[in-house]
């Protein structure tokens, strides 16, 4: 029995300790195109106590770790490049306060965006979160990991722009906080210092994020869905220009996938709206559809596909359903509201290339500042030709997304090397430096941003 | 390509102009009615190829058993009046295309139970009054092989239903079904009017789900427990094609003991639920929409309605939220009389 797994269980418990293969098996796994990678150890802290206790056992062994939340990224950013120690962070799930006046809650990042969910709907109906599409077992840490969006990408931006605090275990395994809580008791402001943008979105490499202070927002009494269509795909950033001008939608997405039929070469333009009562929805409806958009209707080159229609959250993709087997992965990338277009055609040629029906998605973020754009490939998991194919089309896509300026967001590990490969020397340099000042011995997540 | 038996003569002859004289969405007196007719006879456009809204009404009021409703639909296309954006229309086009593999065909003797594109509500169809009937469209992936296309007047596009139809048609006879009941009278309405106006064969006989309810609760008369309550019936605009079957909503009422709610909008004067105008690009629409479905469910509540029943899945969709939010509750015709019979409704 090993040194490291006996200081492990000793840290967790032997319940929360495991180097056995079928348990490891588990956790060499995701749900995208990524080959199995294994793991030595896995443990699940259940407090930053224990967590630090591990990260300073791996960093006097020098050991990889890595830590994972729900593990639904999809491109390999919580598989261990280098063996080592992967942190199942799950347990670390408490609801550590919810302050409804000052709407924001305090949370462990471990926590599922499917447990805050329940849990506000449950105890504080007229509060919500930005819930990402995700499953609803993707965690908060793991999102902010990756500077995920939400539901409420349109009003309020990026979830790491709804963060009024953090905690985080540094590399070195000691505890660092940002924001109000760092001065005093409260967890309500992240501005101004001391804040330090260094462990949103860097896939764990500089730190594990342990507490978060989440915004919360309104959460109206009733919301709705409603659709509308255009075919020409130049027509959907002035759509979502108009719409955003009126600041009324909650999450504002453009769609276009070649399966099911009626959604194929058209682009559908989901509009979020919420209202306290019917009177407020048909302010909206009216502004929205008689209004802003009534240019399209008239001419005949837009049209409402429906209204009124209830949505679940959080809305997930259905695209892995597209072929046999069940798999999919996306590339999304943060590309300005005006590539929609391009970003569309080019996608549905690399789809068109490799014998996959094309799916594409466009999130705003902000008042149109930007989009989370996603190129969806499905493949059978049985069958290792349409897994190649779906890796190509993720690795020309990576390139594309280059090629129209764009950013890739949550690169997998291929297109990390391509965006460092463009960085900006200054910013390449200064990533250099934070990163071997935080992690001297280089055990965090790594291969993940290895700018070093 | 088949054509539409549409005899001019009979407007020629007509001393009602119904058609357009009693429709609901176009203020039109008879002298109007009679010149805006007798241009769509003469192949010439008219205003009312941009005002109307679809409804199907007009086939129903036409006393002659002409079509004025087909016809307006196919000049609508012939102008290119075509009543929806064109997104909606390629979008609507493309529903109707298979895309999950091929139905297996497997004989049916027997009557058939069509479950048309709504395969997803075969757990309406069970208990008593279902059980010596086979179905047919029950896999969800299949459905659009049996999709009667009759849809497509909404979108005034009377050659895709021409083009397609008569696929469907075979895949249904492949069955070597010889009756046919259709769970959604729209399917119905493609059998028995739709088809023999154009002259398209149809080799299987078709049965109304409502007259096919009526037969069978006859057979289980005794077992029917009245229910008392007050019911209001939200006639789709199918029914319109086969209005010699709508008086077997009143004698199903009577059968399962419910009374049926005193209404401004009913039988011929009935209120569409308002789907397809919603989108249409006559300036207006939306609210429209908005507006008669409002009417329609305050004349529910008016009238003290405590249940209203359906018999198309499309005005399910639209209107069973906004009745069930005052206080109405929405089933399917079908489930009600399975509740009359002692069953659970779906
Ligand atoms: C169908 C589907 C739809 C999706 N839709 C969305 C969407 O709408 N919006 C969106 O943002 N994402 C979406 N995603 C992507 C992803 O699932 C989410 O972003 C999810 O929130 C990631 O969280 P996770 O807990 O699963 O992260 P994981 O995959 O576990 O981890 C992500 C990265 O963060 C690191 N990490 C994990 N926890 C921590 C921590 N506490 N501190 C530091 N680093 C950490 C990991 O090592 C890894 O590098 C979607 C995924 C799927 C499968
Ligand atoms: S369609 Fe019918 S109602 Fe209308 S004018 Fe002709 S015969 Fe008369
Ligand atoms: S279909 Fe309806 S709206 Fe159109 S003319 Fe006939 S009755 Fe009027």
């Amino acid at each position: 029995m090993s040194s490291i797994y006996q200081a492990l269980v000793k840290i967790v418990g032997a319940d929360y300790a495991s180097d056995r293969k079928e348990e490891l098996f588990t956790y060499s796994k995701d749900l995208g195109t990524s080959e199995p990678l294994w793991p030595e150890y896995v443990v699940a802290p259940k407090t930053t106590e224990e967590l630090q206790e591990i990260v300073r056992l791996a960093n006097e062994k020098k050991v990889a770790i890595v830590p994972l939340g729900g593990g639904m990224t999809l491109a390999g950013l919580a598989l261990p490049q280098q063996g080592g120690i992967t942190i199942d962070l799950k347990r670390m799930d408490r609801i550590i306060e919810v302050n409804e006046q000052s709407r924001y809650m305090v949370v462990e990042a471990g926590i599922s965006h499917g447990k805050i969910t329940s849990y506000l709907h449950k105890h504080h109906p007229n509060l919500m979160h930005s819930e990402p599409g995700a499953p609803p077992a993707a965690t908060v840490g793991g999102n902010l990991a990756i500077h995920g969006q939400g539901d409420l990408a349109h009003p309020y931006g990026f979830n790491s722009d709804m963060v009024n605090g953090l905690e985080v275990v540094l590399p070195t395994g000691e505890i660092a906080r940002f924001g109000s809580c760092a001065v005093g008791s409260g967890w309500f402001t992240m501005h101004p210092l001391p804040d330090i943008g260094l462990f949103l979105g860097w896939n764990g490499t500089t730190g594990i994020i342990t507490k978060v202070s989440m915004k919360l927002y309104p959460n109206k009494k009733i919301r709705e869905n409603n659709l509308f269509v255009v075919e020409k795909e130049e027509f959907v950033p002035d759509v979502l220009f108009e719409i955003s001008h009126l600041g009324m939608a909650e999450d504002l997405i453009a769609t276009s996938s070649e399966i099911p039929p009626m959604m194929n070469r058209l682009h559908y333009v989901s509009i979020m709206i919420s209202g306290d009562s019917e009177e407020e929805m048909e302010f909206k409806r009216h502004l929205t559809f008689d209004v802003q958009l009534s240019k399209y209707i008239r001419s005949g080159v837009g049209g409402i596909a429906s209204v009124s229609q209830e949505r679940s959250r959080p809305q997930v993709s259905k695209s892995s359903d597209w072929k046999k087997g069940g798999g999919f992965e996306y590339v999304g990338a943060i590309v300005p509201v005006t590539s929609y277009p391009e970003c569309y055609r080019r996608g549905a040629e690399i789809s068109g290339r490799h014998d996959i029906p094309y799916t594409v998605l466009g999130r705003v973020i902000g008042s149109c500042h930007s989009m989370m754009f996603s190129w969806s490939y499905a493949f059978n998991r049985a069958d290792d030709l349409t897994v190649k194919h779906a890796r190509d089309a993720l690795h020309e896509t990576d390139e594309l997304v280059m090629e129209i300026n764009g950013t890739i967001w949550k690169p997998a590990i291929f297109g990390q090397k391509l965006m460092m490969d463009r960085m900006d020397p200054g910013a390449l340099r200064l990533m250099k430096e934070v990163k071997k000042l935080l992690d001297p011995n280089g055990i965090m997540n790594p291969g993940n941003w290895e700018v070093i | 390509m088949y054509e539409l038996k549409f005899d001019p003569d009979l407007c020629l002859a007509c001393d009602s102009n119904a058609c357009l004289v009693k429709c609901q969405h176009m203020d039109i007196d008879q002298e109007t009615a009679r010149t805006e007719i007798l241009k769509l006879c003469d192949g010439e456009s008219s205003f009312v190829l941009q005002d109307c809204v679809t409804c199907y009404a007009c086939e129903e009021y036409c006393p002659n058993g002409n079509h004025p409703f087909y016809l307006i639909v196919q000049k609508q296309e012939e102008f290119n009046l075509l009543p929806l954006p064109d997104p909606l229309v390629k979008s609507g086009i493309q529903v109707g295309i298979p895309f999950r593999g091929e139905p297996e065909i497997q004989e049916i003797t027997g009557t058939a139970l069509n479950m048309g594109v709504f395969s997803q509500l075969a757990s309406r169809v069970e208990g008593r009054l279902f059980e010596n009937l086979t179905i047919m469209s029950g896999d969800s992936r299949k459905m659009f092989h049996y999709f009667c296309q009759l849809m497509y007047l909404h979108y005034g596009k009377t050659s895709v239903i021409n083009e397609r139809l008569d696929k469907i048609i075979q895949t249904i006879a492949a069955h070597k079904v010889k009756e046919v009941v259709h769970f959604h009278d729209e399917c119905f309405g493609t059998y028995t009017s739709y088809a023999p106006a154009f002259g398209i064969e149809v080799p299987f006989k078709s049965i109304h789900l409502f007259e096919y309810l009526y037969n069978k609760l006859l057979e289980l008369r005794d077992d029917i427990k009245p229910l008392g309550y007050k019911v209001a019936y939200q006639r789709p605009c199918s029914s319109r094609l086969s209005p010699d079957k709508h008086p077997f909503v009143a004698k199903i009422f009577d059968l399962i003991g419910v009374e049926a709610a005193d209404r401004e909008y009913v039988d011929e004067n009935a209120m569409c639920c308002g789907a397809t105008i919603l989108g249409q690009k006559k300036e207006g629409s939306r609210k429209y929409c908005a507006e008669i479905q409002k009417k329609n469910i305050d004349d529910m509540k008016k009238a003290g309605a405590q249940i209203c029943v359906f018999n198309c899945p499309a005005c399910m969709q639209t209107l069973g939220m906004p009745v069930s939010k005052q206080g109405i509750m929405p089933l399917f015709l079908s489930d009600l009389c399975r509740l009359a019979i002692g069953e659970n409704a779906a």
